[in-house]
Parts: structure tokens; sequence; C-alpha cells
């Protein structure tokens, strides 16, 4: 066996279409392990500022280095965890389940409120997502919790187009019509019957999803819109470092490999979920 | 004059089950010889192994020789198979509307041959591609020549796959169940238009199915596959005459009789093996009225009937078979 | 005739969609607490100025009236002052759309050049080490945080390499290129990540098709048949992922804007909402929605010309 031959078989394993499912979940479990421990393990406070420390570069006390306040760099990336992926679970689960419903609802009683619904999505989706999210916090004034509200306006409707497709697949098939002919209530058969059945694509694409609001719950912390200074969040120590980025590469750098660093897990959680279930949304 | 011999060819897959074992074919120039068998016979991978182009991976062709006008094409190398597919043997495909691009047009992908082996220039490539559909029977060709696939009909799509076959003048042409897929009145169009072709321009053809009446139609020559071995070759006449082989004899009593007298339907009892359950011995003789303990162990060998010069058969009871045959004559 | 037809009457089938943009927009100013007319001329406003907004929106009207209004005053080129800059939104909108359209087209580019070649590799090569590192890489940059991806570039090419400006426009056509390079590539890398993967399972699903045996079995060469058959087939769907991924680009430039302080719609768009500029707010969002929907019926009408078997 050639080198090549042998990286590409280890390659196999590691990446994509190998085992990518357990390599998501142990990069996950490794998150929540520091969001859980973060007080124990984190040097340093997050908040706290130490005026004789400001701007040191990575060290063995600071393995990630200090910013302009003198606060620890590391420290602050651990507490982020806990926000970021609020951010991510948050951001997702209220699109879920709005979405789900919405959509259930919209394939299985199908006419008039169908045809509204979808036009309803047609116009949500004719904006660009990021705009529109902007917009509604714009109205809401700038907050996590406006993102939140913002994200579960505009998030829905992906949601609720994948379960309507579902649903409308499902709803002639055998044991549907059997439930029915049984006598079930169409909110029984709904929300028993057809919709575990329809859900399996939609949690692939809520994976796939906290990929896309982690990076949307960065980025408008980033424009300052979201998450507010001193709460450290990787999207807001970004933004705080770019002031420095000639003198202290430190301060950007870290909190956007840990931004990468999660993303890459439900990524990879998502592609091997997907290839499990076979559903790709 | 022998065009194309195939001898014992062998083709494995990545268990090394044998999918086609053995196998030996031989056409003329101007013959059109008939491969029929179940679905699953190995008669479609015997033919893409004439091309050396093996569908899925794993698939290897294991031994044999495929002789092409006396040179065997399996020591050729990649760019020499080029050479050779469209330009020595062409192919046509059951599906035409899956084996044409849906966005190029007819003429183009008749064209892109001629341009590759021929070296002909865009502009004689396509007044080409017009006289070949002119050839095939497509009406008006100077204006369809730009339709694309989707814009003809089903008999007219496999009238089409044709001309792109025929568009480097190939000796051979391999039809892969050619008819399958199209209503009878333009089967018959279709498997005239292939008559006429082999005696206007001297074509040799491989026709695959698994269909007698096709057979009888149209072939000069039939050999009979079964779970990837030769069973029976051998002149139309001999062959639907007086079949050897009890698959067969049980093949032609299966097909529906055109005089709608009998009324009865005779099948086959039980199903052709998967390819991983081959029995030993006779592949046939689980499901074979007249096998004996010879067939269940041994391998028959093809052998030539005495007193008829191409007719042969792989069974251990040709002869109480070809006894039983005349009986049933009477 | 029928691909004719429809060139021309897409367009009106969209109207349902345009109305329900305007309404959207509409209903999203409206819905802030207070009162209208001083939302929109902002705290400090005159007693004259709140009563003209007041007449020229007809603010109190009932609400149908009012979006009448609204829609009138829109068709007739007045979308409202800024209260910031003291100019009508249009105004403001057209001085700042140029950077964002170079952007915006200028990443598209990047990405195509990027993404084509990688899934034109991972496919050809096909499970072998190629594939999974272009597979891996693309994974990786779905998750790339683009204004994190843009400092870092600026760190590389600007800070430690000074082959681009860290920030800002230019004035000439050359200076602009070589300002607007950097953000472009940020943007492209993100997006191609995408584009990649799609068109990676895309080349290979068209690979397996009946045509391209057929292909095989004419004497054609592997290029010829990958760049000739398969690719064209692929490029169709590749092109309506790239509308879908419109709105997706768009809010990727309001970003990066952000980032390497570019005068253009993003920049304005988020500037708005910090100072409360609200007709601003309202006329970009207005803005960048006709754009996705235009964009989209672009690749609408491209699909129709390059795809033969449209049912129209």
């Amino acid at each position: 066996m050639t080198a090549t031959q042998s990286v590409a078989a280890i390659g196999r394993r590691v990446l994509p279409g190998g085992n990518t499912l357990t390599v998501g979940i142990v990069i996950l479990a490794a998150w929540v392990l520091v969001a859980l421990l973060c007080p124990w393990i984190a040097p340093f406070d997050p908040i706290s500022q130490d005026a004789d420390a400001t701007l040191l570069p990575p060290n063995p006390a600071h393995p990630f280095g200090t910013d302009n306040f003198g606060r620890d760099i590391l420290s602050r990336v651990m507490w982020g965890t806990r926000i970021d992926l609020q951010i991510c679970f948050i951001g997702v689960a209220f699109p879920f389940v709005l979405g789900t419903i919405v959509g259930a609802v919209s394939g299985y009683v199908g006419g008039a409120l169908d045809t509204l619904l979808m036009r309803l999505i047609d116009i949500v989706l004719a904006f660009p997502f990021l705009v529109l999210m902007l917009a509604i916090i714009a109205i809401l004034g700038p907050g996590i919790s406006s993102f939140y509200i913002a994200m579960a306006m505009v998030g829905w409707v992906s949601y609720a187009r994948l379960v309507r497709s579902q649903v409308l697949s499902l709803k002639h098939r055998d044991f549907i019509l059997a439930a029915r002919s049984l006598g079930y209530s169409h909110g029984r058969i709904l929300f028993f019957h057809l919709l575990p059945n329809a859900l399996a694509s939609s949690i692939v694409f809520a994976m796939s999803d906290c990929v896309l609001v982690l990076l949307s719950g960065a980025s408008v912390s980033y424009l300052g819109l979201g998450v507010q200074p001193p709460v450290a969040e990787w999207g807001v120590m970004v933004a705080e470092g770019q002031g420095f980025i000639t003198t202290a590469w430190w301060i950007t750098t870290f909190p956007g490999l840990a931004i990468v660093a999660l993303a890459m897990g439900f990524s990879f959680l998502a592609d091997g979920l997907g290839d499990k279930l076979g559903a790709r949304p | 004059m022998t065009l194309l011999r195939v001898s014992d060819l062998t083709i494995q897959d990545r268990l090394g089950t044998a999918l086609v074992d053995g196998v030996s074919l031989s056409v003329d120039r101007g013959e059109i010889l008939g491969l029929v068998g179940e679905s699953g016979s190995g008669k479609t991978l015997a033919c893409r192994a004439m091309m050396r182009l093996l569908p899925g991976e794993g698939l290897t062709i294991r031994g044999g020789e495929i002789r092409l006008n006396g040179a065997d094409v399996l020591t050729y190398g990649e760019k020499q198979m080029m050479a050779v597919r469209g330009r020595e043997i062409g192919m046509i495909f059951q599906n035409p509307a899956s084996h044409l691009n849906p966005v190029m047009t007819i003429g183009r992908q008749i064209a892109e041959g001629r341009r590759r082996h021929f070296g002909a220039s865009r502009r004689e490539a396509r007044q080409h591609a017009i006289e070949l559909l002119r050839q095939v029977g497509i009406p008006d060709p100077a204006s369809r020549v730009d339709n694309y696939p989707h814009e003809f009909s089903g008999g007219m799509r496999q009238r089409a796959m044709i001309a792109v076959a025929l568009a480097c003048e190939p000796k051979l042409l391999i039809a892969d169940e050619p008819t399958t897929a199209l209503d009878v009145t333009v089967q018959m169009q279709v498997l005239h238009l292939l008559r006429d072709l082999r005696d206007r321009l001297g074509l040799a053809v491989i026709l695959i199915t698994h269909d007698l009446g096709v057979v009888a139609q149209t072939c000069d020559r039939i050999a009979v596959m079964y779970a990837g071995r030769l069973c029976e070759t051998g002149g139309k006449r001999e062959v639907l005459g007086a079949p050897l082989h009890p698959y067969t004899r049980g093949l032609i009593e299966c097909q529906p009789s055109s005089d709608g007298g009998a009324g009865r339907m005779i099948t086959i009892q039980g199903q052709p093996p998967l390819a991983q359950r081959f029995p030993a011995g006779c592949r046939f003789h689980p499901r074979c009225g007249s096998a004996t303990a010879e067939c269940a162990s041994v391998q028959p060998e093809m052998r030539v009937e005495p007193g008829a010069d191409s007719h042969a058969a792989a069974c251990h009871h040709a002869a109480s078979v070809v006894n039983r045959g005349m009986v049933h004559g009477h | 005739m029928h691909r004719y037809r429809f060139v021309l009457w897409r367009p009106f089938q969209l109207l349902p969609v345009l109305f329900g943009i305007s309404v959207l927009v509409f209903v999203m100013v409206r819905s802030i607490p207070g009162d209208p007319a001083r939302i929109l001329l902002g705290v400090r406003s005159t007693p004259q100025a709140i009563a003209r907004i007041r007449a020229q929106y007809g603010l109190d009207e009932p609400l149908w009236l009012q979006y009448f209004y609204f829609v009138r005053n829109l068709l007739q080129g007045e979308m409202g002052k800024s209260i910031i800059y003291r100019v009508d939104t249009l105004k403001l909108i057209d001085s700042r759309i140029q950077p964002t359209i170079f952007l915006v087209l200028g990443s598209v580019l990047l990405a195509v050049l990027i993404a084509v070649p990688l899934a034109t590799g991972a496919a050809r090569y096909r499970g072998r080490l190629a594939d999974h590192a272009i597979r891996l890489i693309s994974t990786i940059g779905l998750g790339l945080p683009a204004f994190w991806l843009g400092i870092m570039v600026i760190l590389l090419f600007s800070i430690s390499l000074h082959w681009f400006p860290v920030s800002g426009y230019g004035s000439d056509w050359a200076e602009r290129l070589h300002h607007l390079f950097l953000p472009c590539l940020t943007v492209a890398l993100a997006l191609s990540a995408v584009l990649t993967r799609n068109l990676r399972a895309s080349l290979l699903m068209e690979l397996q098709n009946d045509y391209v045996t057929a292909a095989r079995a004419r004497g054609l060469s592997e290029n010829h048949i990958f760049w000739r058959h398969v690719m064209p087939n692929s490029l169709i769907p590749t092109i309506n992922l790239l509308a879908v991924n419109i709105g997706w680009l768009i809010g990727g430039t309001v970003v990066i804007e952000s980032v390497f302080a570019i005068p253009g719609l993003g920049q304005l768009l988020v500037k708005a909402i910090i100072s409360r500029d609200y007709m601003v707010v309202q006329g970009v969002v207005l803005v960048f929605a006709l754009a996705t929907v235009a964009v989209n019926l672009l690749a609408d009408l491209l699909t129709v010309a390059l795809d033969p078997r449209v049912k129209l």
C-alpha cells in the first residue's frame, strides 16, 4: 500500500462519507462539556479587567493572549460557548416548532389555507434572509431577544416547506388511509401518525440549520445588533478585536476559530445523520 | 466471413462469481445474431464486454478472447478501444429517452462522433447527420436535425439513436433490447429498419432480446443464454424448429402463440437463480423436467448436434430432448 | 413561440410577490410603537415637518389608504427623507448602490472560478484523496463566518503581505478593483463552499446517467463527455442554486461591507438601523428584496434559454 493510498484509507474513515456522524457528535460533546464546565476550567473571569495585562500575546499564563482591557481570551472563548450554543438551540428551536406546525397544517388541510400560506412563504423568501432579520431587529431594537424573534419570524419558512412536502407525500399512503378509516380525528392523524414520519428530513435540516443560525447570530452580534458587550460572545469578541488587528491578531483569531469548530461539529452531524437516515433535505 | 469471434468469455464480479461464464459467439458480416435470455442471464454484460464498457464497479473480464477482424480487443489500450467504440462497433439501447443527452440537439449528437472519428468539419458533419436521419426514416430531416430528444416521439428517438450509432459507419451494431420500450407497430418499423440497414450496408447486428417473436422475425442465427452460460446456438430455423436444450424449448413454449390456437400458456417453473446462488452442474437443472443426477454435478459442454454443421447445445440429454421434440411434432 | 410568451409573462406572474413585499415593508415600519410621523422624522422634528409628512403619507387616513399613499410615493420615486443625511432615500441608495453591485458580481464570478475546478476534480476523482480533501474543505467552508474570514484575509494579504488595501473603496476604476478584490474573495470563499458541494453532487448524478454510457459507446473521450455532456446538464441546477443563494449572498455583502468599510447599501443599512433612520432602512430593505426577485427572474429566464426540456 502506497503512502497516498493509506492516507486515502484513513481519509475515508475520518472525512465526510466515513464516520462523519461520530466525528460530529465528538466535536459537539466537547463543546457542550466546555459550556458546562467553564466556571471551573476557565483560568480567569471572562469580564473582569486587568489594567496590568492588556494586549498580551499568547503566553503560558494566557494561552490565547489578552485583549485591550486585559481580559483573558481563552476564558472569554470558553464562556462564549454558553452564549453561542444557546443561540444555536433557541435560534433553531423556535423556527423548527413554528415551521413544523405551519407546514403540517398547511399540507394536511390544503385548499385556500395552503395556497395562502405558500404565498406568504414566497414573500418571506423574496427577502434576503439576513436583511429581513436585520429589518425586524431594527424595529424591535438591538439585542439578543430581538435576534431570536427575528430568527423565528424568518426561519420558519424552510421548515414549513420541508414538512409540508413530506406531509403531502405521506397523506395518501395506506397507513394514513387506514388510520382515517378507523375514525381517528384529524388532529390525532396529523400529529401522531403523519408528523413522526415527516420529521426525519427536517431534523437533519435543523442540524445543518444550526450552522446558519450560529453564523447569523455571530454576524448580527458582530454588527452590534445582537448580543451586547461586555458579554463574551464570539461575534462580539471578533468585533472588539478588529480595531487591534494590526497589533494583536489573537483577539479576533481565536473566537473566530471557535465559531468554525462549533459549526464543523454541526455540519458533520448533519451530514452523518443525513446519510444514516437517508434523508437529505 | 467472421467479423467478431468471442471465445470463452468470462466476466466476474467483485466476489468472484462468474456472471458470464465461458461464452463463445461469432457474428459474420451482414448477419443478424439474436442473443436471447431472461434479464440477468448475462447477455447485456457479454455485449458490453465487447465494447470494454462494463457497467458498475468491480466487474472484470477474467478470461477469453474477443477477436474483431482477427485482433483481440481485450489486449487493446484505452486509446485503441476509443477508436473501436463507435467506429467499429456501434451500440443502441433499450431506452432511447435516457440514452440521448436531453440538452443537446439530435444533430449535434450524431455529428459528434463523425467529427471525432473522421475529423469532419462542423458543416460536413451536420450534412451527414441530415443524410443519416433521412436513411433511418425521419421525415423532414433538415429541420428535425436541430430538434432536442424530447421533441421526438419514442419510435423516432430510437431511429435517431440508430442514426447516432451509425454516424461512424461501424461494421457491427449491438442492439440492446431496441424495441422493448416501443409500441408493437413501431417495433415492427424499427426491426424492419435494422434488416434494411443490414441489407444495404452489409452491417452485422447482435440483437439482444428476451422476445423470441422478435428473433423469429429478424435474425439469421440465435444464441440462447441462461444464468451466464450459453445453452444453445444455431441457425434460426434449427433452433426454433428443433430446439436441443430444454430451456430453449421452454422459452418457445411460453411464447403466446400467434395464431391464438392453444389458449394455454406453458411457463417454465421457478425463477432464474441469483448470481450468488448459481447451482452446480447445469445451471438450469433445478427447473428442468428431464434433469438427472448427472445434471446436478457435471457441467455440460457445448456439443454440436451430429448432422447439423452449427447447431450446438450444452445439455447432457440433448438427443433425448430432440426425440421428444420430434414426438411432440407428430 | 411558447418561449417568448413565457419571457413576457413571467414578470407579471411576480406581481403578487411584489405586492406582498411592499405590504410587508409597509407594515414593518408601521408596526414600530409610537407616532409614525415622529418615528419617520426622528425625535428632533419640527411641527411643520410632522404636518407635512402626515399629509404626504396620509397618516391620519385609514391604513389601506396609507398603504396606497406609500405605493404612490414609491412609484413617483420618493422613498422619504433620511433623518441623518437629509436627502431622499432613493438618492442615497443611488449613490451607494454601485459598490454593492460590483461586490455581488465579483463574488459570484470568483466563487464560480473557485467552485467549478474543485467540483470537477472531486467528481472526476470520486472516492480518492482529492475528493475527500475537497469535501472536507467545503464542509469547513460552510461554517466560516464571513466577517471573521474577512478579517483573517486582511491580516494575511493586507497587513502581512501588503498586497491589498485594508479597507475603503477608492476613486478610480483601478483603485476600486484593488479595493474590492479582498471583499469579493471573502464572500466568494464562503459561497464557493456551497457551490462546490452542490455542483459535485449534481455532476456525480449526471455521470450516472445513461447518455454518458451511450457517449462512451461512441468512442468519445472522457474529457469531451465531461465538458460537453455532463457539465452543461449540471450547470442548469447550479444556476438555480446561485439564484436561491442570492439572498444569502446579499446578506453576506451587508456584513462584508461593514468589515471592509465599503460605502455600499449594506453598510448604509447597518448604520441606518443603529441610528434609527427608518426611511433608509425601509428603502434599502425594499431595494434588496426587489434585487432578489429580479435575480430569480433572471435565473428563470436563463433556465428556459439553457434547458430545452422546460415545460412552459
